[in-house]
């Protein structure tokens, strides 16, 4: 009960995004409207959509500061993501590394494809078709969160997964 | 008499005047006008900046144009304090025969500036100037520049240059383009437009239009164009810009992201990073053969390629040891050695125009630094410090760094601010370079040919 609450909760907080930052939240292009108005709480995103993969399966993990290996605490939500992507076989995704602003521009671009890199091998690893799985640096230049201290830098420096083609489409 | 020849925008000519035809015969000896700039705690010299003389309401209005152009100019530079004008005692008129040194004396001038703006019987424009020792009561240097009308403020830089060389005994740097990435938006959704300045603030204009994420433009040494980072097509590759014709061309078909770009000093190379499974490396494109050849191969992330300006060595960074620190090789990638041993990170190492020095951004307990080391490694001295200073380009003389801070936001991510900040490499004269927007990753531009 508690996580369907939950659920519906993210689903609102993924409706105001929309609107105001369509880009960040990793919402896929072409998912604006129509599937807004399909993803009401009661009725659940889509299945094998953005929508999809961020309400119920999570669509980013985080990292340390300067790291790139996958934290034991992050690993279950790719494990989910691996498992996700099995169910949706048509699915290819692009996964985005970030990184936080306390860090130069070019070195924290090198470090953004690490951490990409480092979530495809994983989810690779667990068998997923490597051609499935895009990878791209924006280093410092898109965090999630505005704010200059570690809560904001601690959501910043993460791997987004993102859905570039679909089930059904 | 010297004649140069100016090929991008030509029709600007020098003459040097006679020395000697406007000097007192009987001169008192004295010691030599001069500003030694790499003193730590030099005064900035007074000197009085006439308008220059024009005889027409047309003549006067660029002479006052051109006076303000250089009394800024060289005001900036910290060297100088201009003395205001409503101090001055001889009228830009009466000085076109001689100045009296007495009436510059009277108000602490030690260097005075007289000329004379004049249209021709063509149209083109003929700036006539000449610096005066005034305790010696002597002409240091006299020249004259023709050109167009509309080039007036070219000139006057390069009246500034003149003057700027004639006192310091280096080159000057006033005749020069920024190039840099002006920024709006909120910090999640980040605008970047590629933008390019006069180094004054003057002509400025943006030359993308903010659709596609743009970062670290640099210029060419030898010809207008620029090599940048562009995310176009979410393929970010680095790409060249001509300036001119507004062209941009992607810079090999690499299997991975390439950026950090950087020419060679001979213009005909551009070393750059790719970025490739978590593995980042060096290379060297030739621009002529479209040829790359790969210059580091260590698993570590090798980044921020530099030339040296005689283009035998590269300054990078690498975190091969652990953390980020300048290492230097050959341009061949051989002989691949650290060079930077003191506390915490450096990163960004840009070589000096002179070849004297390697500037670089430092993260140290949480702080962030602009600082100088020799080639060597040694000498490290701090210029700058910061909740976040980044990217650090060199004036050509070497004398005079750009670099830009960011400022802390608070929680709802607002009241944070990104500027362009120069300084002399001696520590002094720290100040912001005005731009319309937030702006980052300035490029200073070679000596205008």
């Amino acid at each position: 009960m508690s996580l369907r609450i939950l659920s519906a909760f993210a689903a609102v907080l993924l409706l105001a995004a929309c609107e105001s930052a369509p880009s960040d939240t990793g919402m896929a292009a072409g998912s604006g409207g129509a599937s807004s108005s399909s993803s009401s709480a009661n009725q659940g995103p889509r299945p094998g959509s953005q929508e999809d993969l961020v309400v119920n399966v999570g669509d980013r993990v985080f990292f340390d500061f300067d790291q790139y290996s996958v934290r034991q605490d992050q690993r279950a939500v790719l494990d989910r993501q691996a498992a996700w992507l099995k169910k949706y076989p048509e699915v290819t995704v692009t996964v985005e590394g970030h990184a936080d602003e306390r860090g130069t521009r070019e070195y924290n671009i090198a470090l953004g494809n690490r951490r990409a890199t480092a979530a495809k091998n994983y989810l690779v690893a667990l068998g997923i078709n490597p051609n499935r799985v895009q990878t791209i640096s924006y280093g410092k230049e898109r965090p999630a969160v505005a704010g200059s201290n570690e809560q904001a830098w601690s959501q910043n420096r993460r791997a987004v997964t993102v859905v570039t083609a679909r089930a059904g489409s | 008499m010297t004649l140069m020849k100016h090929p991008m925008i030509a029709r600007l000519l020098i003459l040097a005047f006679a020395v000697g035809a406007y000097a007192t015969l009987s001169a008192p000896a004295h010691a030599q006008l001069r500003i030694d700039i790499t003193s730590a705690n030099t005064q900035p010299m007074p000197i009085a900046i006439t308008n220059l003389f024009g005889s027409s309401p047309n003549e006067t209005k660029i002479g006052l144009d051109v006076a303000k152009v250089i009394s800024d100019d060289l005001q900036r530079s910290g060297l100088f304090r201009p003395i205001a004008q409503n101090a001055f005692i001889q009228t830009p008129e009466a000085l076109r025969t001689q100045p009296r040194f007495g009436d510059w004396r009277v108000i602490n001038a030690q260097a005075l500036v007289s000329g004379a703006a004049i249209i021709r019987p063509d149209g083109s424009l003929r700036l006539e100037f000449r610096l005066w020792d005034v305790l010696a009561e002597q002409q240091m240097v006299g020249q004259a520049y023709h050109t167009e009308p509309s080039n007036w403020r070219r000139a006057a830089h390069q009246i500034a240059d003149a003057i700027y060389k004639r006192i310091t005994g280096e080159d000057g740097y006033f005749d020069t383009r920024v190039v840099y990435v002006g920024e709006s938006g909120p910090q999640q959704r980040r605008v970047k437009r590629l933008a390019i300045m006069d180094q004054d603030g003057a002509n400025h204009r943006y030359l993308t239009d903010g659709r596609v994420l743009v970062l670290t433009p640099r210029f060419s040494p030898t010809s207008q164009e620029i090599t940048y980072l562009s995310y176009l097509n979410d393929k970010p590759r680095v790409y060249l810009f001509n300036i001119d014709t507004g062209q941009q061309e992607v810079l090999g078909d690499f299997p991975g992201m390439t950026f950090a770009p950087r020419f060679s000093p001979d213009g005909n190379r551009v070393v750059m990073s790719l970025s490739n499974n978590g593995n980042t490396d060096v290379y060297l494109m030739n621009l002529r053969t479209r040829q790359s050849t790969r210059l580091t191969t260590e698993p570590g992330i090798d980044t921020g390629p530099s030339f040296s300006p005689d283009g035998t060595r590269i300054a990078f960074e690498s975190d091969r040891g652990g953390t980020q620190q300048i290492y230097t090789m050959g341009s061949d990638g051989s002989g691949q050695k650290r060079i930077s041993f003191g506390q915490g990170r450096y990163a960004t190492p840009v070589w000096s125009p002179r070849g004297d020095l390697i500037a670089f951004t430092k993260l140290y307990q949480g702080k962030f630094f602009i600082g100088v080391m020799r080639p060597d490694g040694s000498g490290e001295r701090l210029l700058s410090e910061s909740y976040l200073v980044e990217g650090p380009t060199w004036a050509p003389n070497g004398r005079v760094l750009m670099f830009f801070r960011q400022t802390p936001n608070d929680d709802r991510g607002t009241g944070g601010s990104t500027r362009i900040y120069s300084i002399d490499v001696t520590g002094r004269n720290e100040r912001e370079v005005v731009t319309p927007t937030d702006a980052s990753d300035p490029a200073w531009s070679p000596l205008i040919p």
